[in-house]
């Protein structure tokens, strides 16, 4: 047999222990994700005739949700609240980031950081939860403005648009503070004092070289909160008070009460594409690799 | 002008502890009301939620499906890596891909795209179902982990083995899991918290028995009770020691 034969022998050995290892994660995947997911694309182009299921290419789940006011309104709040908490989210975290980077001394700083995203990890039902009780009618912040007359009626704080985009702003300010001081530390203080040297003030030096430098850092944590504020269903369910509901709301609601589990697909569908819309928009300053 | 950054920084922390705060002072209400005026200390709740069934039981379930699920997507995750860092495959870049896919997706999509299927199957819904999205979700997690830590120095050390005789598999549970046990530590615990925390795919497949967050999210409905904040609490409560313990033991390892 000649050695060239016996190298290829081996490596096919090789290969197949190799395909050995990856194949139970492989397998997984392919079953409890993959294939559900081609499924639910599938069930997307279905139809429901009275209770029963019609397999087949229908369009008419996309193309109610462009007639349906109620369907196509929960897009758009979708859309307005990501946009809203990712923008706020993103201002009140970078000074945050900034003073735990530059200001707190070193030897504080690591405590700082695990202070400032210590709440990240409550769960998050329970962190919804935590704000109706500082938000409600008759909550934490009501009774204390009243108990100390400032006020003689209780606020409508809780059940509105600005108690939901609270609730993820707090969580969402925790996140990006992490991944922007992850990336405000890395920075060489060279580049602000090659800055300075140059004549530059404070905030030119900010405009002009920090904020380029920091950019792929806050679009990436600007992505992470895009991408998880606009499939949570938790937050707006129990802050927003059902007076205009979110895309995830109204999936809960066609999978409970009327089992329409083609349009619940299509609104699925088309919470991916918004996702994906969002990754093509901010791809050229994306760094995933680097979390 | 110089105290303003110590102003926001103050300012920032009571916005994060706020909820936090509240949450856990009125879990020491003496009264029915959660809210002002505070007329404890008192343990009555947390009484109350240690002799309600339902809440342990579902406590229970939860660890466990916590556990399980862990132990499952961090075994699959480093074999994967492992077969991955240490064969040449074909196609290893779709695989990789493929096995992170799942980060990428909402956890309302994976737990809808299953119960699609199961209900197709006419699968029975339980805890064992909310164990298999959890561990979809946390295998991308525990394999990303895990395939960085690879590095060369383990890769000699398996070889030195190999040429001293050991068997692939004495190679992989003496010299490979020992070298990667930070790691294997890191995504176990990170695992465990994601999965303990997990509301929306446990609410979609589970059925009678429920774990934690989804028997919390019933309770939601009868409005503010200082049960409620006791249980939130305690979840707190374990939540931050399982972060703390992963600083103190993993992290802190990093130069």
């Amino acid at each position: 047999m000649s050695d060239a034969a016996n190298t290829q022998r081996t490596l096919d050995r090789e290969g197949l222990r190799g395909w050995g290892f990856v194949a139970p994660a492989l397998l997984w995947t392919l079953a409890f994700f993959v294939l559900p997911f081609v499924v639910m694309g599938a069930m997307s182009l279905a139809t429901l005739e009275g209770r029963t299921l019609v397999w087949g290419l229908s369009p008419a789940n996309y193309a109610e949700l462009a007639e349906k006011a109620y369907l196509w309104r929960g897009i758009l709040v979708s859309l307005e609240i990501t946009l809203t908490v990712t923008v706020v989210s993103v201002l009140l975290a970078y000074p945050l980031a900034w003073i735990i980077a530059f200001r707190v001394p070193a030897r504080w700083q690591r405590l700082a950081l695990l202070l400032a995203i210590l709440p990240f990890w409550t769960s998050y039902v329970v962190r919804s939860y935590a704000w109706l009780l500082v938000l409600a009618r008759e909550g934490v912040v009501n009774r204390t403005l009243m108990g100390l007359g400032i006020i003689a009626e209780p606020l409508t704080l809780a059940n509105t648009r600005l108690a939901t985009v609270t609730g993820f702003v707090h969580f969402f300010v925790m996140l990006l503070t992490l991944t922007i001081f992850a990336n405000l530390i890395q920075l060489s203080p060279n580049y602000r004092r090659a800055a300075m040297d140059l004549g530059a003030n404070a905030f030119q030096t900010f405009r002009h070289v920090i904020l380029p430098l920091t950019l792929p850092g806050i679009v990436t944590g600007a992505f992470l909160t895009f991408v998880l504020c606009i499939g949570d269903y938790v937050t707006p369910q129990i802050l927003g008070g059902n007076t205009e509901l979110t895309v995830p709301q109204i999936i809960m609601v066609q999978l409970g009460r009327r089992a329409d589990f083609p349009l619940a697909s299509a609104l699925a569908i088309v919470l991916m594409g918004i996702v994906t819309l969002a990754y093509l928009a901010s791809a050229r300053w994306l760094r995933l690799d680097r979390l | 002008m110089r105290a303003l950054p110590w102003l926001y920084l103050a300012a920032a922390f009571v916005f994060i502890y706020l909820p936090v705060g509240a949450l856990v002072l009125f879990s020491f209400q003496g009264g029915a009301l959660p809210v002002p005026p505070f007329d404890g200390p008192s343990l009555r709740w947390y009484g109350e939620i240690l002799a309600d069934r339902d809440l342990t039981s579902a406590l229970g379930h939860s660890l466990a499906v916590a556990f399980g699920s862990s132990a499952v997507a961090v075994t699959l995750g480093f074999l994967a890596a492992y077969g991955l860092a240490r064969h040449v495959l074909p196609g290893a870049t779709l695989v990789r891909g493929l096995l992170i896919a799942p980060l990428t997706v909402s956890y309302l999509i994976v737990g809808l795209g299953l119960l699609i299927v199961l209900t197709r199957l006419g699968a029975p819904l339980s805890l064992m179902t909310a164990g298999i999205g959890h561990v979809v979700i946390n295998l991308p997690l525990a394999f990303a982990i895990v395939y960085a830590s690879m590095g060369a120095q383990q890769q000699n050390a398996e070889r030195a083995a190999r040429d001293l005789g050991a068997s692939e598999a004495k190679v992989i549970l003496l010299v490979t899991v020992p070298m990667l046990a930070p790691a294997l530590a890191a995504a176990f615990f990170l695992s465990v918290t994601l999965s303990w925390d997990e509301f929306i795919i446990a609410f979609l497949l589970t059925r009678f028995d429920v774990t934690l967050p989804v028997e919390i999210w019933s309770m939601l409905r009868s409005g503010l009770s200082p049960r409620l904040n006791a249980i939130g609490s305690l979840v707190f409560l374990v939540s931050v020691t399982v972060v703390l313990i992963l600083e103190l033991l993993v992290f802190r390892k990093r130069p």
